[in-house]
């Protein structure tokens, strides 16, 4: 079912710039060329009655509902096919066509459960509107004859009900499932009386290719397939529209609502990032928010051994502010620092690191792109001149080929892939370069042109090896190049790639990819048309990854694919916020908007509106923090939203600074793995219980809008908020908005950014300023924002994680659909479903070689440590390779991982560790300590929530 | 009283100097690579790591890449 607020036009919008003017029952109306008759009718404010039509999907024709009449035609054509033309005479309400419909209405009514007043669709269902709409008042076919009333519910899926004894056949589900996902799990089964809806091959959903993603219950207009969260709480009244709290799409959402409570989210069809789409995640899992996990009241303890003590949230903000206090008094001003979060707001990331760089007096602040995207910072800004992206998502429409690199959209950015799909279903050409055979290299409807299955950790290798192509086969737009970029380093560059040892075959031969295929994608991208690079963690994440990033903007500038649509270098942000909290200056050497502390006219115009002196030297890394913890330097952290025990590289190492440290304070929803060795809890706020915006991967600013009070009081930059006044820095704010506004005043690039404008617009991306006061989606049109793009020579550099006797195959890791990254939040919602377990995937030579079978337990080592996991044969990945996934802490895949990182950011190198894999009976040491520390820390925790629950209830009443 | 404030074991900021080095080095204008190498350390590297790393270099310490060596005679102490 579509949102209770939205209306539904009947087909999509067309946008040609070229108009038809047309008469629908004697009003003028003028639509975009292309439009359908309905949707005609339907902006001029008539109703035309549909069933089979929504505006998400192409027309279909199917339940004739909608038939009008037309002067000039014969007969009563179906107005959702029929395209408007100028000075069409249309009547939508005659007697005949009143027949028409009313004895559509009975044939749909004959074969459907007359249970209106119980079904969870009543008061919100198209066809009891219909039946309504058309004034159907008897069914003179009766209801004894064959029907389909005895159909078996599908409740196979823990989001969505699948009552097909409701159905009434439009196909709006398998078109969802087709046009807007693009995974085509449904079809019509049968034909005429015998059609059925068939997931699979007429299998329960969960075991079908679908992907839960919702498109079809959103299009249903029955309750046929509802969500399940609609069935027991009822029909939501409001909506509200705020912004996903997942990936880096960003997805615009309406929260719907009785109440407080969320029934359910639907994707906003005016979402400028996901046009009205969305993923499991995103829809459905959001049920982490009131999970029995939530921490809800501020702790404290002296060591992370002890139990934890429930306290006021001002005892606890005291005892946190005088900790840091005590440990800069003792060790310095450095030694204390934060991590803030990629998931919390930009208002909020804003005041975590002006309060390190106020109250703390020092630069010690990082974010967790310092794990996932540094390298694109440091490598675009370097090139090109700004640490982003360089694209909207809906430029992908005018790709010609497309180039996907280490990234793995479908898991990942999956409503941008679907969008990426639906280009590629139109024509556009593919090159995939993954060491997997990841999704979309064959999928439905899709196969890419070229999949270049590389070693991992050879990308700068493979990179140029194209480049190579293209510059000696002439291929190079050097009339771009020339104009638009630094001749002397464009020319450098071209002898570099041009040298013989990055001809195809010597790459072949450090890449294990043929030669041939290198050509070919060489040419196919630089001679295809726009050409477009997708890339994602698998270039960011290596010890060249920086030289990878550069490497990328090369092939970009030299074949001219920047300036307009369909082109560009497009890094697919992770987190709903990275973006957003690299903008902030969530860096230990840059302010907000990328400006290094360095530049003394920057820190002035800190200065002057915080009143403290800026410092104006580099801080610590969050790798650095780890060292100088354990070295006995750093002392204090405050961590806000980031779970580095789990996530972080080397986890003993990180284990070991942790515990190294003498306060620690976690800011966050659950007892995460930090947390686990804490001395100050701080309960945090999930994007429904908080105003604010969040920064996706395109630079596009989204609301996120609060829809229930914050569970444990406070919002989480209130948190920030309290902290700063407690170490004396008061921070006044009444209101996120007043946030923004100071980040607009410092931040040229945010110059013209404030609430009231996101209301106006919707979204904004940045830059906003005088130059662009609605935002710019294409960057660097006329000049680079460094004014000529810089060609970087990129030497490849192996990477010191050689395999070896000990350990001879390489592990690389990546994300799934339904789990996201440390999965805090989706573990704790029904999309465990999907995925109960980290699997590592083995190649079947692998797996022979050392007896494995599918399914065994089996022991990975490297030089950092042993973890152990099911494993799982697959031809997905080459042999030489395993690979495997970090959603679940007890997995300990980053037991394995190794301090290994790019060189000019220290983005650990994940996606490279040597290891072994043999069988095994047992967990591995570190998976029994920390089996037996986990469940110690969770007494800890419940001892602290008795002894609260105690207190707070009266001797003799009921508890909570 | 203050403790010692090294901040990272020598091994690990050669380990990434010369990584940060090695890059600079395909530079063809090795003067250009050198100041590379300075500036990206300066711009990165907390004072205290950078202070490690040229007494490293004039106790004698010999593992780095010349390129570094000569780029870390460059760096000026911080005044921290």
């Amino acid at each position: 079912m579509q949102s209770i607020s939205d209306v539904d036009l009947g087909t999509p919008k067309r946008s040609s710039v070229e108009t038809v003017s047309l008469t629908v029952d004697g009003i003028p109306v003028t639509v975009a060329a292309g439009s359908s008759v309905m949707h005609a009718a339907m902006t001029s404010g008539i109703s035309v009655p549909k069933l089979c039509a929504t505006d998400s999907l192409e027309a279909f024709g199917s339940c004739r509902l909608c038939v009008v009449e037309i002067d000039g035609r014969r007969g009563y054509p179906a107005s959702c096919t029929t395209p408007a033309e100028s000075g069409m005479m249309v009547r939508t309400q005659t007697a005949k066509l009143r027949d028409l419909r009313r004895n559509v209405m009975e044939l749909y009514i004959s074969d459907h459960p007359l249970d209106c007043l119980t079904c969870s669709a009543n008061g919100n269902c198209e066809l009891q509107e219909q039946a309504g709409a058309v004034g159907l008042r008897e069914v003179r076919y009766g209801f004894d004859g064959a029907n389909h009333l005895d159909l078996v519910k599908d409740e196979s899926n823990p989001y969505f009900t699948f009552e097909p004894s409701k159905c009434i056949s439009c196909s709006r589900c398998i078109r969802a499932c087709d046009e807007v996902q693009g995974t085509l799990a449904l079809t019509m089964e049968g034909r005429g009386f015998a059609s059925k809806v068939s997931p699979g091959m007429m299998e329960p959903f969960m075991q079908s290719e679908c992907v839960s993603c919702g498109a079809c219950v959103q299009a249903c207009p029955t309750a046929t397939l509802t969500e399940s969260s609609v069935i027991v709480l009822g029909q939501p009244k409001r909506s509200v529209i705020t912004t996903c709290a997942y990936c880096g799409v960003g997805c615009s959402f309406k929260a719907e609502l009785n109440g407080d409570q969320v029934v359910r989210l639907v994707p906003n069809k005016d979402g400028h990032a996901n046009h009205g789409h969305s993923c499991v995640k995103g829809r459905f899992a959001f049920g982490y928010a009131t999970h029995p996990d939530r921490i809800t009241k501020p702790m404290i303890r002296k060591k992370h051994t002890d139990a934890w003590r429930e306290v006021s949230w001002d005892d606890a903000i005291g005892y946190a502010a005088s900790e840091f206090r005590r440990i800069q008094a003792e060790h310095g001003r450095g030694s204390v620092g934060a991590i803030s979060s990629s998931r919390c707001t930009n208002e909020e990331v804003f005041v975590v690191q002006k309060l390190v760089r106020t109250a703390f007096g020092n630069n010690n602040i990082d974010t967790c792109a310092r794990v996932c995207h540094s390298p694109t910072g440091f490598g675009l800004k370097t090139t090109l001149g700004e640490s982003a992206g360089t694209q909207s998502f809906d430029s992908v429409m005018k790709s010609d080929v497309i180039f996907v690199i280490g990234a793995n959209p479908t898991d990942g950015h999956p409503v941008f892939a679907s969008q990426m799909k639906r280009r590629l279903r139109q024509g556009a050409k593919l090159i995939v370069a993954d060491p997997r055979a990841i999704d979309l290299v064959r999928t439905p409807h899709i196969a890419a042109q070229h999949h270049l299955k590389l070693r991992p950790g050879t990308n700068v290798a493979l990179l140029d090896g194209i480049a190579h192509v293209i510059v000696t086969e002439g291929l190079t737009n050097d009339a771009f190049a020339r104009a638009r970029c630094e001749p002397g380093a464009y020319d450098e560059w071209k002898a570099f790639v041009a040298q013989p040892k990055y001809m195809p075959e010597a790459v072949e031969a450090i890449t294990g990819v043929p030669a041939q295929s290198i050509r070919e994608a060489a040419r196919l991208y630089a001679t295809g048309g726009n050409g477009a690079i997708y890339y994602g963690l698998g270039v960011t994440e290596h010890s060249q990854g920086s030289t990878a990033v550069m490497a990328i903007a090369n092939l970009a500038m030299a074949t001219g694919n920047f300036g307009r649509e369909g082109v560009g270098v497009n890094p697919l942000r992770g987190q709903n916020n990275v973006q957003g909290s690299c903008d902030m200056g969530s860096f230990p050497h840059e302010l907000s908007g990328y400006r290094h502390v360095s530049d003394a006219g920057v820190r002035a115009l800190f200065k002057d509106a915080w009143g403290v002196e800026i410092d104006s030297e580099p801080g610590l890394r969050i790798p650095n923090m780890f060292e100088a913890a354990i070295d006995g330097s750093f002392k204090g952290l405050y961590v806000q939203g980031e779970d580095i025990a789990q996530s972080d590289p080397n986890t003993q190492h990180v284990e070991k600074a942790l515990t190294s440290m003498e306060c620690i304070v976690v800011q966050d929803l659950f007892l995460n793995e930090t947390a686990k060795y804490a001395h100050v809890f701080l309960p945090g706020s999930s994007f429904l219980e908080k105003d604010g915006t969040f920064t996706n991967a395109e630079r596009r600013i989204q609301r996120v809008r609060k829809v229930m009070a914050p569970v444990p009081g406070k919002e989480d930059w209130q948190v920030t908020l309290a902290l700063a006044e407690a170490l004396g820095y008061p921070m006044k704010y009444a209101h996120p908005s007043e946030i923004m506004d100071e980040i607009a005043r410092l931040t040229p690039t945010f110059r013209g950014v404030s609430y009231a404008k996101l209301d106006e617009l919707g979204s904004i991306q940045w830059p906003c300023n005088d130059a662009s006061p609605e935002g710019t989606p294409t960057m660097h049109e006329d000049t680079f924002v460094r004014g000529k793009g810089n060609f970087v020579v990129t030497e490849y550099v192996a990477t010191e994680e050689k395999v070896t006797q000990r350990f001879p195959l390489l592990l690389t890791t990546g994300r799934i659909l339904s789990q996201y990254n440390v999965g805090a939040q989706t573990r704790r919602t029904a999309n465990a479903a999907w995925h109960e377990t980290d699997v590592l995937e083995i190649h079947p030579h692998d797996a022979e070689d050392r007896g494995i079978k599918d399914g065994d337990k089996v022991e990975i080592a490297s030089r950092a440590g042993t973890t152990s996991l099911p494993a799982k044969i697959s031809e997905r990945i080459q042999p030489g390779v395993v690979y495997t996934t970090f959603h679940y802490p007890q997995s300990g895949a980053n037991v394995v991982t190794t301090d290994n990182s790019d060189w000019a950011t220290n983005c650990p190198e994940y996606k490279v560790t040597a290891v072994q894999v043999s069988p095994v009976l047992t967990p591995s040491q570190w998976q029994r300590r920390f089996g037996a520390f986990t469940a110690r820390q969770e007494e800890l925790l419940q001892q602290a929530e008795a002894v609260g629950l105690q207190a707070r209830t009266p001797a003799g009443a009921q508890g909570d | 009283m203050r403790k010692a404030t090294k901040v990272v074991q020598i091994e690990n900021l050669v380990k990434m100097a010369n990584a940060i080095g090695t890059f600079y080095a395909s530079f063809s204008d090795r003067e250009a690579g050198i100041a590379g190498v300075a500036t990206h350390i300066s711009r990165s590297w907390d004072p205290r790591m950078r202070r490690e790393l040229i007494a490293y270099v004039e106790n004698g310490g010999s593992d780095l890449l010349p390129i570094v060596a000569a780029a870390t005679r460059k760096l000026s102490p911080s005044p921290k």
